[in-house]
């Protein structure tokens, strides 16, 4: 049975930390274009940049392609395609374990610049520290997952991942959650606090990630008449009509 | 055949004084804020230098431009777009702030503050960046008049293509001012290399601009631009460029910079060319080619079958007009003075430059021999190689043939005009000896030694049937934000000054109207002509 603090934990503060991340980041996309940029600090800081923010990226979309695995693909999917538990289990930990390594190695360069270089330490923000902070406790929890993946006995794919799944088929199974060793725990709602906090901070830079550069021309032609203050005009907001002066 | 319209530049560099009057008022309108202290849409650098930021001209260094590939065709010489996309996270190519500078203030405050003591207070530097005590060792025209050009000079990459030849002895130096805005490239690799698309070609007029709502500070177009004008603002995370004053231009104004210029050095002017041509002059395959290429793009605005096609692209009569009486057109195209900024970038820049005679004459009147005698000027030219050799560095891929060609006009109208002016009768020799006639150096003359503001500036105004559509005339101007680059310089009243363009005489910002009995406030008086309440109307009082 779950108590009402289990049904707030895993059902409550969920639902109201996506709304939070789906309405933030509409109302921070449409109001706030000017402020969605990864607020680049290559500038200030090159020799650690150089390598740190590339492992972490790679680290961490690797990490994301293997939860969209884990947590989406239900486990009677791969059971059914034939794929065995033991083989699954294994390239999720070594692979997993590889991308945690990264992204956390990345991130200790990325820290240590943030917080030793005058310049980015300069430039950095409360919201900065905050974001990094919540980042930190989820990747270093992440990691204590994968690590005792490999040595436990806990099966998330038939506990946490269905619990996940099931918020977002709005027939949501808080009583799975309690359950899960408290690494998983703590990862889950730290992950599920970074996603509310995720539309104010520069990592809404991540859903503007520029794919559409390998479908356009190199050079592009754009119209006066085309953008306006390269806003699209509002509703109710049109132009009073100009007499037309000379032509 | 695809007719564009492109607004344009040239400028004289025989009259630049290196004052920077244009970079101060271009930063005052543009980039006067906190992340945008190194921003210098214009800067004036001192050649032989290292240009700002420093040696942005070394191309094997910042990977800037476009080059041809095995196949002969043109691709981003900082890579394709894969490559583009793989270093998205770290941007092997970057200037960083010190390639800049690192902007700093001073601690004003201590000056009235500091208790009473035996020595002067002092106001230390600042760093703005960390806001602690700093040294300054460098800033947009630290090599300004060949400044520490002993230490220096060497790293100039143009100098390093002559070989090193020029002696930085005070004696022995050349210099002269080079100007710099962004070049609003007909083949811009800016807006190639920037991954969101957030850099856009206006169709009209040919103005390169940066979406700030678009940008996402992937900043690999500050690598893409081998100018080195596209700026990442630190504070916003965006990148901002010089905008032609696409506000200005609308309204039929001149740049600011070339408004303010000292030296009255600046032409601007409609360029019709050839889209469809573009790419293929772009990929000339002999970079001394390209100069020519670049010229074959352009189209003449008197030819009827190019007007023809200009109206059937919607290219308003008054701007064919315009184009007609361009001076850039007559400049680049018909005197053929006026020369490209590093052709072999292949971007096909826009803002041209008519090469200084000056290190000529200065080396003919310190042998003091008459500097403005046709033999003595072209003898010079024949033997001041090093200069010339620099200058085609600088203006035709390393081509010395068509840097040696303008110089003689320059010398030849040189002479010429000097025959007149002195009352002297006119030598047609002169003019023979550049394939120019004695009115065609004259006319020459004229546009560059005399022509007024609406010669210089031959600009057509945006469409008032389009006027709503302006970005100026917005109720709310989109950069007024918070480190926008607007950012409270431009109000609704901006361009929609009923008053704008009647030639009041006085400024159009005059504020509230002059009360009744009260003379005018000489503060708003741009000097022209002479508005009510100047003079007394007999009536006052004295
Ligand atoms: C998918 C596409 C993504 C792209 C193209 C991208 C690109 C970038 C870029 C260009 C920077 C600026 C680096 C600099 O010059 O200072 C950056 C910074 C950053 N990104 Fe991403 N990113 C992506 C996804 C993500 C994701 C999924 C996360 C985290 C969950 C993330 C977290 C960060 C953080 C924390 C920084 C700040 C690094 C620092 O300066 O301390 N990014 N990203
Ligand atoms: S000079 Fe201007 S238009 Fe040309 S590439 Fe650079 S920023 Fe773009
Ligand atoms: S204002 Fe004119 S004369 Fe002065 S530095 Fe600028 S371009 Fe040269």
């Amino acid at each position: 049975m779950a108590t009402v603090l289990d049904v707030f934990l895993w059902l409550i503060f969920p639902y109201i930390c996506l709304t939070i991340f789906v309405l933030g980041h509409i109302v921070r996309y449409r109001y706030d274009k000017f402020g969605w940029t990864s607020r680049s600090s290559q500038m200030y800081e090159d020799s650690i940049l150089r390598w740190a923010n590339p492992m972490f990226h790679f680290g961490i979309l690797a990490v994301f392609v293997g939860h969209v695995m884990g947590l989406g693909i239900p486990q009677s999917w791969t059971d059914a395609v034939g794929i065995s538990h033991e083989a699954y289990h294994f390239m999720a930990i070594s692979v997993g374990a590889l991308a945690g390594v990264f992204t956390i190695v990345g991130l200790i360069g990325l820290l240590y610049r943030r917080r030793f270089t005058k310049l980015v330490l300069g430039a950095t923000t409360k919201m900065d520290k905050l974001m990094y902070l919540m980042l930190g406790i989820v990747i270093l929890s992440g990691l204590v997952n994968t690590g005792s993946g490999a040595v436990g006995d806990y099966n998330y794919r038939e506990g946490v991942s269905v619990w996940f799944r099931s918020i977002f088929y709005f027939n949501p199974r808080p009583e799975l959650m309690p359950d899960a060793p408290l690494s998983f725990q703590i990862h889950a709602l730290a992950a599920i606090a970074l996603f509310a906090l995720w539309p104010f901070t520069r990592l809404v830079h991540a859903f503007t990630a520029p794919l559409g550069y390998f479908f356009r021309p190199y050079v592009l032609y754009r119209s006066r008449d085309a953008h306006e203050g390269s806003r699209a005009r509002r509703r109710g907001w049109d132009k009073v009509d100009t007499i037309p002066r000379r032509r | 055949m695809k007719v564009m319209a492109q607004m344009a530049m040239v400028m004289n560099l025989d009259k630049c004084i290196g004052c920077h009057t244009c970079s101060v008022t271009c930063k005052q309108v543009w980039t006067n804020k906190s992340g945008a202290e190194h921003v210098w849409f214009n800067n004036v650098e001192t050649r032989p230098g290292q240009g700002y930021p420093r040696t942005y001209e070394d191309q094997d260094k910042w990977k800037g431009g476009w080059t041809l590939n095995k196949r002969g065709k043109l691709k981003l010489k900082a890579g394709g777009r894969l490559k583009n996309l793989a270093t998205i996270f770290s941007n092997p190519n970057l200037p960083g702030i010190n390639d800049y500078y690192e902007p700093w203030t001073y601690d004003y405050e201590n000056l009235t503050t500091a208790p009473a003591q035996d020595h002067m207070p002092v106001a230390r530097p600042k760093s703005l960046l960390t806001g602690e005590n700093t040294e300054i060792t460098w800033s947009s025209n630290w090599d300004d008049d060949l400044a520490g050009s002993v230490e220096h000079g060497h790293n100039d990459p143009i100098l390093k293509q002559v070989g090193d030849k020029i002696k930085f002895e005070y004696e022995q130096a050349f210099m002269f001012y080079l100007p710099r805005i962004c070049e609003h490239c007909l083949n811009p690799s800016c807006v190639a290399s920037c991954p969101t698309g957030a850099i856009y070609k206006r169709e009209e007029d040919g103005i390169v601009l940066v979406d700030q709502d678009r940008c996402r500070g992937w900043r690999q177009c500050v690598t893409g631009c081998p100018y080195k004008k596209m700026y990442f603002n630190h504070k916003t995370g965006k990148v901002e460029k010089c905008t032609f004053c696409y506000p200005r231009i609308e309204i039929g104004q001149p740049t600011i910079c070339s408004e303010t210029c000292v030296g009255r050095l600046r032409y601007l002017g409609l360029m019709f060319y050839d889209q469809d041509s573009v790419l293929e002059a772009a990929s000339t395959t002999d970079e001394h080619g390209l100069y020519e290429a670049q010229r074959d793009v352009f189209l003449d605005p008197k030819d009827p079958e190019v007007i023809r096609q200009a109206r059937l692209a919607d290219i308003p009569e008054d701007w064919i007009e315009a184009a007609q009486r361009s001076p850039i057109w007559s400049l680049i195209n018909e005197y053929k003075v006026a020369l490209p900024l590093h052709p072999e970038y292949r971007t096909m820049p826009m803002v041209w430059y008519i090469p200084p005679l000056s290190p000529v004459v200065d080396a003919v009147s310190e042998t003091g021999e008459d500097a403005e005698r046709k033999d003595n000027l072209f003898a010079a030219i024949d033997r001041l190689r090093i200069p010339i050799e620099y200058l085609a560095g600088l203006f035709t891929a390393g081509d010395t043939a068509p840097v040696d060609k303008v110089l003689r006009k320059l010398a030849a109208m040189r002479s010429y005009m000097r025959d007149i002016n002195m009352g002297w009768e006119t030598n047609e020799s002169i003019a023979e000896a550049v394939g120019m006639t004695g009115q065609e150096i004259k006319d020459m003359y004229r546009l560059l030694a005399i022509a007024k503001y609406d010669e210089r500036y031959v600009i057509p105004p945006a469409h008032y049937e389009d006027a709503h559509k302006l970005e100026n005339i917005a109720t709310e101007c989109s950069l007024n934000v918070d480190g926008g680059p607007g950012m409270g310089g431009m109000d609704a009243s901006f361009g929609a000054d009923p008053n704008m363009g009647a030639d009041p005489g006085v400024s159009s910002y005059n504020g509230p109207a002059r009360p009744e009995g009260v003379r005018i406030n000489l503060l708003n008086w741009n000097g022209q002509g002479t508005p009510d309440g100047l003079f007394p109307d007999g009536n006052d009082k004295p």
